[in-house]
Order: C-alpha cells, then structure tokens, then sequence
C-alpha cells in the first residue's frame, strides 16, 4: 500500500488523468490558493488583517477545532461520522472544570489528562456500539450526542463554572506562551505532527485507509475491521477529551451548552479539506488547511464589516462548493481513466 | 434485516447461514411500539394523577406536530436512499424567518405564509438535484445545506424577532377545532399522516421508493426514472419543512432566526425508532407514528416529572440506539454456531463494564460534590 490517496485506483500512464490524478492528490493546492486569493482581498479592504497580532488570533482560536477536526476526519475516512464530538466536549470540560474546582492546587497536567481519559471513555461507548453492536455511525453518535448533552446538565444540574472559580494555572494552559507561541497552537501542532505519523507511516494507520477505501478487500487482506472502527472512535474521544479540557482553560468557563454545534464546524473543516465521506481519502494538511480556512472567514468577516450573521451561510456554502467541486474532479478523472 | 454490504464479507467468510426464526417477535416492530406505549401509559398515569387529564394531553400534543410533519418525508427519504435529510430544521428556520422578514416589511400574512412554502420546496429542490444530478451523498449535501439555510435565516431576522401575526394566522399553530379539543395541528397532522401512508404503501410511487432503498441499480434498469423520484421526495421534504415552520411559528406567536434549532436529529430519531431502516428499503408510516407518539408521551411524562427537557434526551438518545442495537446482538446470537464460550471476548466484554462502571463512579461521586457544592 505505497499509493497515497485515493488508494482505491493506482495511477496509470497517461497525460490527462494523471494531471486530473494529480489535482485530487493536491487538493491542499487549490485550497490554499483560494485562501491566498482571500487573504489578499481581506488585506485589500482592511489591512490590519495581515498583521502577526491578527493571525496569532487566528491561529489561537483554530487550535481545538484542528484537533478535533483530525479526529473527525479519521472517522470520516473509515466511512463514518462522530456527531457526538460537540456534546463530548460539553460533557468533559463540565467535569474536568469542576474537579479543578475542588481541587485548586491539583497540577494542570493532570487535569489534560483526565480530560483525555474521560473522553476515551466516551469514545469507547461510541466505538463499541459502532464496531461490535453494528449500529450505523450516523446513528450510534446521534444518539450519544443526546444523551451525552443531556449528562451534562444532569451532572451540573443546569449550574455553570465561572472564571473567577477556576485557578490561575489552569486558565494559562491554554494561553500562556512559555515556548513562543501560545501552548494551545503548539498543542494543536503536536497532534496534527503525530496524527500525520500515525496515518502515513503505520500500518494502523494504513489499515484505516484501506477499511475507508474498500471495506470488503480489507477485511479479505487480513485487516481487522471491528478493531480499526472501535479505534478511531475511540481515538476521536480521546483527542476531543483533550480539545475539552483547552476549551474550558481558554474560554474560562465551562456551560451547560458549551461546544453546541460544534461538530457542524468539525465535519465542515475536514470535508472543505478534502476528506472524502465515501471513506479511503483524506490528509491532514488538507485538514489543517480547511481548517485555517474556517478561522479566517471567522475572523475577516467583522474586519470587512460584513455582519457575523453571514458566517454561518458563507460556512454552507463553502461546504457544498467543496463537495461538487471534489465530485466534479473525481468523476472527470474516472472518466478520462476508463 | 437488509443484508447491508458492511456485513456481506463477514456472512461471506462463515459461508451463508440461514436467516433464523429467533427474530420473529422483532418482526413486526410496530407491535412492541404499541407494547412500550402501553407501558409508558400505565407507569405515568401511576406516577402522576395529570397524565390522564384531556386538556393536558390536547395541549402537549401540539408541541409534537412540527416534528412529526418532518418526520413524514423523513421517513420517505430514507428508505429510498438509506440516507437521512439534515437540513430539514435549518430549512424550517429559514422559511419561518423569510415569512416573519416578509410579515414585518408590510406582506400580507397569507401571502408570506405562501411564499414561505415556495421557498421551502425551492429549498428541497436544491438539496435533490445535488443528490440525485450530481450524484452526491444526501448526508453531505444536506449537512452543507443545513448550515445555508440557517445562515439565511440569521442573514434575514439577525438579533431580531419578527412578531405581531395576525390572530386568524396563529391559528394553525395554537386553535382547535371548534367545539373539540382537537388542535387544529393535530389535525393536519393526522390527515397528512394518512395520505404519506397511502402513498407508501398503496402506490406505484411508494413502491418505487422501497424498490430504489433495496437495489437502486436493479431498479434503474428497470426504467423507473431514479434521479426524479428523488428530487420530488427531497422537493416534498422541503415544503413539509416550510410547513412547519408555518405551525412552529404559529404556536410561538414569533419567530426568531434560531427558531426549530436541533429538531433534525429528533425528527430523524423518531423515524428510526418507528422501524424505518437507516439502509434504506423498509419501513411503515404507522410505525413511524406510534414512535412519535411513543417519544411524545414518554416526554410529556417526564415533563410532568420535572425531569429538565435536556436530561430526556438521554432517555430518548438511548431508546434509539437500542432500538438498532438489541436487533442486531439478537441476530449476531442466534448466528453464532458455535456454542464454546470465547473467553477473549468475554475479557474484552469485562473489560469494558470496567471501565464504564468506573467512569459511573467518578461521574456520580463528583456529582454528589456539585451538588453539595450548591
């Protein structure tokens, strides 16, 4: 399995496909080149967007949503989808900040990972229902993402964490910058650099593309399916346990409704980042990217004086222009192949 | 059980076995939906003397109504394409905010109502041309289309909320028939309900629909014109949509941009719960009723128990994925052969309940701690 992606068909000889081929490999190209032409006219109208302050605001406030868009972008390869991710991070940030309530002095390193514990607990609820009980993703996290949610206001009793109950240490986990750069990007950097390792350079995360591409083949290969779909669950608790735990440090609370919606954003990043939802493709600079290109329109759109309600419509859009266009790339190379 | 292609390999590699007659019982699912009402009946009406009270119920049964017009063509669309309509709370949203934006630019109320559904179905149109002309998957394509169409209608209203409808409008979201108790929503719903009934199963479109969610290539071939079939279901699942945003909006008195928020994913649960199958080709409109009125009266219930609408989502959330969940443990059992205990599994199995009991004991011994704290 040395092909990168789409592994499902081997590039053949040939002029046409193999620049068409090549389009879809280098999906990262055309969407950075759309985010080029964007920061350009961004800086046209307003030029304070392109100052270091500014792009450290973007960077700081795409960190969680990189994270745990990697996490939902390995589900998507295997073919499935996490919708519980937004209630799982309500869920653990509730819990997590009302332990460092209790327990002021309590090393911030170990609040990051009972965070990540908490969530792979989760996660392994997911992964199990999904891999052994065989209920549809879609259905299985719909599910969890209900009665996730609705843990959160059982546990909290509808009450929430307030900065001032938070200790010093904890909320500087996610801003302070001992190294440089705030510690949540350095974080989201890590993860991304390991991800990267893990899908590229091992043989899990190869069997992962190869359960997306052809389920079947796989499972006739060798490759254990059950085992890689529990895994990527409960991979996606895991990192999402971890993105909970920087979303209480930076947003310095911790609500009833926090993370809501979020997984909208999280799916949005990776499908604008060329993961394909028919499973088997997909990278994390791709990833990284789509996600880049959520945080500046975020953050543009009051700089340009266009009304933040757009975003959510500029964020459909970009959705649906993302899939036709990677629809449109595919089939015309399909043909050309034939 | 649809034979699904995720399962083929496995029935593949243990060479075929029979379909046994173990899961006769879950064969007609509307029978233990008709059981468990009974038994939510009878355990609210013993926990509380207001379950049973007329006027009660004729009140709550409204607030059930924009779901249950969704869920009609919701269940349409997901036996023909084993593929679920996210958009229809954002499209909701967006049609019940151009009425309310067209209301306070000086329309006549009926006229934005009327425009309201064109715009609803234009919606539904978009979404089943990108699914059925460009052959993209319906989850996607409504998943982008989700987030449009609440954008709009954040776009239209913004902070504001349109207010101030006519009485003769409201009407349809909180009257009653004359001299019943009968809310007039209750009503549409109900001879609505009849006719999505009717057509599924008593016509050559409805038998399309579950042909083209068992084989859609066999069908094709067929002659059955797939791609139209699809554009008009996506089309009617977008008016019903409008529809009821009407009714919410109606009910309300208001509407606000975030109007119907989330509603989605409990329109979809309760066509899934009802027996619709997630992969396509089955399913029943009166299955899909008795679940509505099965997630009504179980939320009514625990409404009058002060449980917190949020903490009924678990309740919820769980019964639908045990609905999928306990059919198929059920059918992996009676397929097993061989009867020696697999002690891997069995590890595996207690390893898990290890962990979750664990995890239930930090999260109810931190709870205690929360709750001390208040």
């Amino acid at each position: 399995m040395t092909a990168q992606n789409p592994p499902a068909l081997g590039t053949s000889p040939g002029t046409i496909s193999n620049l068409l081929w090549t389009l879809v490999r280098f999906r990262e190209a055309g969407i950075s080149v759309f985010i080029l032409i964007l920061v350009v006219a961004i800086t046209l109208r307003s030029p304070s967007f392109l100052s270091v302050d500014n792009f450290e605001d973007i960077l700081l406030n795409i960190s969680i949503l990189t994270i745990v868009a990697l996490a939902q972008a390995m589900v998507i390869i295997t073919r499935g989808i996490d919708l519980s991710v937004s209630s799982m991070i309500g869920l653990v940030a509730m819990m997590v900040a009302f332990v460092v309530k209790q327990n002021p002095e309590m090393p911030v390193l170990f609040a990051v990972l009972l965070g990540m514990a908490l969530g792979a607990v989760l996660g392994t609820f997911n992964g199990l229902i999904i891999a052994v009980g065989k209920v549809p993703p879609i259905i299985a996290t719909l599910g969890t993402l209900s009665i996730y949610r609705g843990l959160v206001f059982f546990y909290s009793q509808g009450t929430w964490i307030n900065s001032f109950e938070l200790p010093k240490s904890f909320k500087l986990l996610s801003k302070g910058t001992p190294l440089g750069l705030p510690n949540m990007v350095i974080v989201a950097i890590v993860v991304a650099v390991i991800v990267y390792y893990f899908l590229n350079y091992t043989r899990t995360g190869r069997d992962i593309f190869a359960i997306g591409s052809n389920p079947d083949a796989a499972q006739f290969a060798g490759i254990r399916k059950q085992r890689i779909i529990f895994l990527v669950y409960l991979i996606s608790g895991l990192l999402t346990g971890l993105a909970a735990v920087l979303w209480a440090s930076r947003f310095e609370s911790a609500q009833t409704n926090t993370g809501l919606g979020f997984e909208l954003q999280t799916v949005a990043a990776s499908v604008i980042g060329g993961v394909s939802t028919g499973g088997g493709a997909g990278t994390v600079p791709g990833v990284l990217l789509g996600a880049l290109l959520l945080g500046i329109i975020q953050n543009a759109l009051p700089l340009v004086h266009i009304s933040p309600f757009w975003q959510l419509a500029v964020q459909g859009v970009l959705i649906l222009v993302a899939v036709v266009t990677d629809n449109l790339i595919v089939r015309r190379a399909q043909r050309t192949q034939k | 059980m649809t034979q699904h292609s995720e399962t083929q390999s496995a029935t593949l590699i243990k060479e075929f076995a029979p379909r046994r007659s173990f899961l006769a019982y879950f064969q007609r699912w509307e029978w233990l939906l008709v059981l468990l009402i009974a038994v939510v009946i009878v355990a609210n009406t013993r926990l509380s003397p207001h379950f049973l009270d007329a006027r009660n119920i004729s009140r709550t049964s409204s607030d059930f109504m924009e779901l249950g017009l969704m869920m009609l063509p919701m269940a349409f669309i997901i036996i023909t394409t084993g593929s679920v309509d996210l958009s229809v709370a954002s499209n909701l949203g967006m049609c019940a905010s151009f009425m309310g934006w067209l209301y306070m630019h000086g329309v006549n109320i009926w006229v934005a109502a009327l425009a309201a559904l064109v715009l609803g179905s234009l919606a539904g149109f978009l979404n089943g041309t990108l699914v059925a002309r460009l052959k993209l998957p319906p989850l996607v394509v409504t998943l982008g289309t989700y987030a449009f169409y609440r954008g709009v209608a954040y776009v239209l209203l913004g902070d504001q909320a349109a207010r101030g409808y006519p009485k003769a409008f409201t009407y349809i979201g909180q009257g009653k028939i004359p001299g019943t108790l009968i809310p007039f929503s209750v009503a549409l719903f109900i001879v609505l309900a009849i006719i999505f009934g009717l057509i599924l199963h008593r016509t050559v479109f409805g038998r399309y629909a579950f042909s083209i969610g068992n084989n859609e290539n066999a069908t094709l071939y067929s002659g059955v014109p797939v791609a139209r079939i699809k554009i008009i279901l996506f089309t009617i699942s977008g008016f019903m949509a409008a529809l009821a945003g009407l009714v919410l909006a109606a009910r309300f008195g208001s509407t606000r941009p975030d109007i119907g928020t989330g509603l989605e994913l409990a329109v979809i649960t309760a066509a899934v719960l009802g027996g619709v199958d997630i992969n396509g080709g089955k399913g029943t409109i009166i299955g899909a009723v008795l679940s509505l009125l099965l997630i009504g009266l179980m939320r009514f219930g625990m409404g009058l128990l002060n449980v917190q609408g949020q903490v009924q989502g678990i309740v919820i959330g769980l019964l639908l994925i045990l609905s999928i969940l306990l059919p198929n443990i059920a059918q992996q059992v009676s397929s097993v052969r061989d009867v020696r205990i697999n002690w891997r599994s069995v590890l595996i199995g207690l390893g898990a309940l290890a962990v979750f009991l664990a995890f239930f004991l930090f999260f109810f011994w931190s709870r205690a701690l929360v709750i001390a704290g208040n």
